[in-house]
């Protein structure tokens, strides 16, 4: 499981932080980072609500 | 399987804007195997708003942002599209939508008709005069920006607001005019609305507060705005944002209880088996704040659309729909984020940076307790006082982390400038 973000995209809203702050984070540059740290099975419904829940659609999840 | 009604499942969703479309999507994601049918007055498949007033009208190629492709829908989700199609009423009991185009039956139902925006006597019928909700509307209002118009946005609110300041960073002449003595004191309280209002002077709009508009000058086409005082401003565009009523009227003879809104119950049920409501038009009682809202956010109509969808899939396994609010809106090319509420504090304390400048966060008590958190171009503190919001924090925790938070960052510039 692999989660993608598009920079172009991100416009640093932190939805996706106030999902799960353990794997994301908006860094002073005002976009997403992504924190190190493994994903795992238990993360995946919350790793698609911030997919959907993005307002700029910046984000992916693969596998 | 079969139900109360004793038909085949069939979820029916009005409204196929943002809250309908994660209504049928999360629906069919939680596996729910009936049909689905997602009913649209527009002939639009989803498409998102935020961006009409900003980048649509600002950037140099316009096109709308889609939310999900119409073959997504159909043949990924299996969910069947009546776009262009008008829902007129409602059999609560006998479960049954009327629409301009038919009846159709249902036994579970998500109501996300969202909000129309209201107009000023005559507005509707003078060209040049209009109000931003579709992208129909947005295609006229950026036509007449493209032209240079010379704008007027009746009403501070923060979409007249990001209309003004698109039209304005166009390089057009562009006048606020707010029937209140201060703008946006409601959603972000009269300290706060008056730095708020700043922005705009400092780039060019002009403001004027606590005078109504009387009227409209011109005959088929407008020429001026009338103020109460007399006096009149010259335009060729005037924007129309006073605010929006929830879109319920096709719902008048349903039973259903209707006030400011559909009123729902803390798991978005209307209080009739199988029927929620999501998104603009839904007022419920949310758990976090012990207090019933209807919203106008992005982010809560998607998280509400999202639940009702699941909780109209499977009524007996429904949760309540708890949040802490947030909305953001773009000025000028700077980002505005509030997180809470602002109704009701006894304080508000400026913790980083400057209301005079173009960063700073803003932190709003009540009682003991943190209840609202406003920023400008802070994108990266925002969603952490979101998170204290949502464990209930108290002021003092929320103050001794800011305080954590400036030193931090005083720290770091201090090593930027000496390294
Ligand atoms: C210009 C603009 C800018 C915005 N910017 C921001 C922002 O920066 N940040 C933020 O947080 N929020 C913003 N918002 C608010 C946000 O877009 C709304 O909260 C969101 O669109 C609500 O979604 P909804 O699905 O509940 O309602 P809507 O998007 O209003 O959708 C309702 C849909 O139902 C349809 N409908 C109505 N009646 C019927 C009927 N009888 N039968 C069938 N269909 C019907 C309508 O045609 C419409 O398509 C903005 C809104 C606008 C208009
Ligand atoms: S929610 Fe989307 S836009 Fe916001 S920070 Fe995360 S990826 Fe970026």
């Amino acid at each position: 499981m692999r989660i993608h973000t598009d920079i172009d995209r991100c416009t640093g809203h932190g939805i996706c932080e106030s999902i799960l702050p353990s794997v994301f984070e908006v860094g002073d540059d005002g976009l997403v980072h992504l924190l190190d740290g493994e994903l795992t099975e238990t993360m995946r419904a919350a790793l698609e609500s911030a997919v959907v829940e993005c307002p700029s659609q910046a984000l992916r999840l693969e596998g | 399987m079969s139900n109360r009604a004793g038909r085949d499942p069939h979820l029916v969703v009005v409204g196929a804007s943002l809250a309908g479309l994660r209504a049928a999507e999360s629906a069919r994601r939680s596996g729910f195997g009936g049909a689905i049918t997602l009913v649209g007055a527009e002939e639009h498949l989803p498409y998102d708003r935020p961006p009409l007033s900003k980048e649509f009208l600002t950037s140099d190629d316009p096109s709308p942002t889609v939310l999900r492709e119409g073959a997504v829908l159909r043949d990924d989700l299996a969910i069947g599209l009546r776009l262009g199609t008008r829902a007129t009423g409602l059999d609560a009991s006998g479960r049954v939508v009327a629409t301009d185009d038919g009846d159709i039956p249902f036994t579970s139902l998500v109501i996300a008709t969202g909000a129309t925006p209201r107009n000023l006597p005559g507005g509707d019928q003078l060209r040049g005069v209009h109000v931003l909700r579709t992208i129909d509307d947005a295609r006229a209002i950026r036509a007449a920006i493209d032209a240079g118009a010379r704008t007027v946005v009746v009403g501070a609110g923060f979409i007249g607001s990001e209309i003004a300041a698109s039209a304005r960073t166009r390089g057009c002449e562009v006048t606020v005019v707010e029937a209140l003595p201060t703008p946006l004191a409601r959603p972000v309280g009269e300290t706060m609305g008056r730095v708020l209002a700043s922005i705009h002077e400092r780039h060019g709009t002009t403001l004027k507060v606590g005078i109504g508009v009387d009227g409209f000058e011109g005959e088929a086409t407008v020429r001026a705005v009338r103020l109460a005082d007399g006096t009149s401003i010259d335009a060729e565009l005037v924007v129309v944002g006073i605010g929006v009523a929830p879109n319920t009227g096709w719902l008048t003879d349903s039973g259903l209880q209707i006030g400011d809104g559909v009123e729902c119950d803390d798991k978005l049920c209307t209080g009739v088996y199988g029927i929620y409501a999501a998104g603009d038009v839904a007022r419920w009682h949310n758990p976090t704040f012990n207090a019933r809202m209807r919203l106008e956010h992005w982010t809560i109509a998607a998280e509400q659309g999202g639940l009702a969808g699941r909780n109209a899939a499977d009524p007996a396994g429904a949760t309540p729909f708890e949040t802490v609010p947030y909305f953001w809106s773009d000025w000028y090319g700077n980002r505005i984020q509030f997180v809470g509420i602002a109704a009701g504090a006894d304080e508000v304390v400026t913790v980083l940076g400057d209301v005079e400048g173009d960063s700073f966060i803003t932190l709003y008590r009540q009682g003991e307790r943190l209840i609202g958190a406003l920023a400008l171009e802070q994108r990266s503190q925002i969603m952490k006082y979101r998170a204290m919001l949502s464990t209930g924090a108290s002021w003092e925790d929320a103050m001794a982390f800011a305080k954590d938070r400036a030193a931090k960052l005083a720290a770091k510039a201090a090593a930027a400038d000496t390294g």
